[in-house]
């Protein structure tokens, strides 16, 4: 499996992380992409994103290792952005390449499921009043992982 | 030495992203123990382990670890808030 996970402050291009994926010669069949992008709740500002270098980079990398064997995938990018990102910002990608799309879709949704609960980043919300608050984790972010424990949509 | 690590609102709190503890040759700590310590500091420490504050994780050497978890000289020890990426 071809694996490519970055932590930067720089934006990503979409279209050429997708076209690194599909010309690599791996015989992709299907790619599947999730993008997360700083949701503007309540008159939010911006999010201001840390992590813990190293261990960040291992989790990551032992999520994809776990998608790659339970379905099958050809190849994995991961990009997470960190630093004060404003609102409509991309934050994150993940894309999941394997010859058909049930495994390329199902292992997106078990990486970023698992990236959420399983990665040590962590957001603080700032607010256009200069008011700043550290995100709380949610319960429902534990159970969407969780799902993939008990079965989850797609066994591989 | 055990090299301690704050993150997010633990590190904003005590004003520090880290520090050095001492913890001699072949001893072996725990999470729990070494908690303790922090937080019979009083001040900040007690404020980020004490009753009422926020959940708190650690790792081990880069690895989530539980309050019993062994912690030796030349560990990396991290606390910090429940994690919120993605």
């Amino acid at each position: 499996m071809q694996v490519d996970i970055r932590i930067q402050e720089e934006a990503f291009s979409v279209d050429a992380e997708i076209a690194r994926l599909a010309g690599a010669g791996l015989d992709v069949g299907g790619i599947g992409l999730f993008m997360g992008v700083v949701r503007g709740d309540m008159g939010l500002a911006a999010l201001a994103l840390e992590h813990y270098p190293g261990m960040t980079e291992s989790m990551i990398g032992r999520i994809v290792a776990q998608a790659g064997t339970r379905f099958g995938l050809l190849a994995c990018t991961v990009i997470h952005r960190v630093g004060r990102l404003p609102v409509g910002a991309p934050i994150v990608l993940v894309l999941c390449a394997a010859a058909h799309r049930g495994a390329a879709l199902d292992a997106t949704g078990f990486v970023i499921d698992w990236l959420k609960t399983q990665a040590p980043f962590w957001k603080r919300e700032e607010y256009p009043n200069g008011e700043a608050r550290w995100v709380a984790a949610r319960e429902s972010d534990e159970a969407a992982a969780a799902r993939w424990d008990a079965g989850g949509p797609a066994e591989a | 030495m055990v090299e301690i690590l704050y993150f997010a609102w633990l590190r904003d709190r005590l004003g520090r992203s880290g520090e050095s503890l001492l913890l001699s040759g072949d001893e072996v700590s725990s999470v729990r123990a070494i908690m303790d310590g922090l937080r019979r500091r009083g001040a900040a420490y007690e404020e980020i382990f004490g009753e009422g504050a926020g959940p708190v994780r650690c790792a081990v050497n880069q690895e989530f670890a539980a309050l019993d978890s062994p912690v030796r000289a030349g560990d990396e020890l991290a606390f910090f808030p429940p994690v919120t990426g993605g």
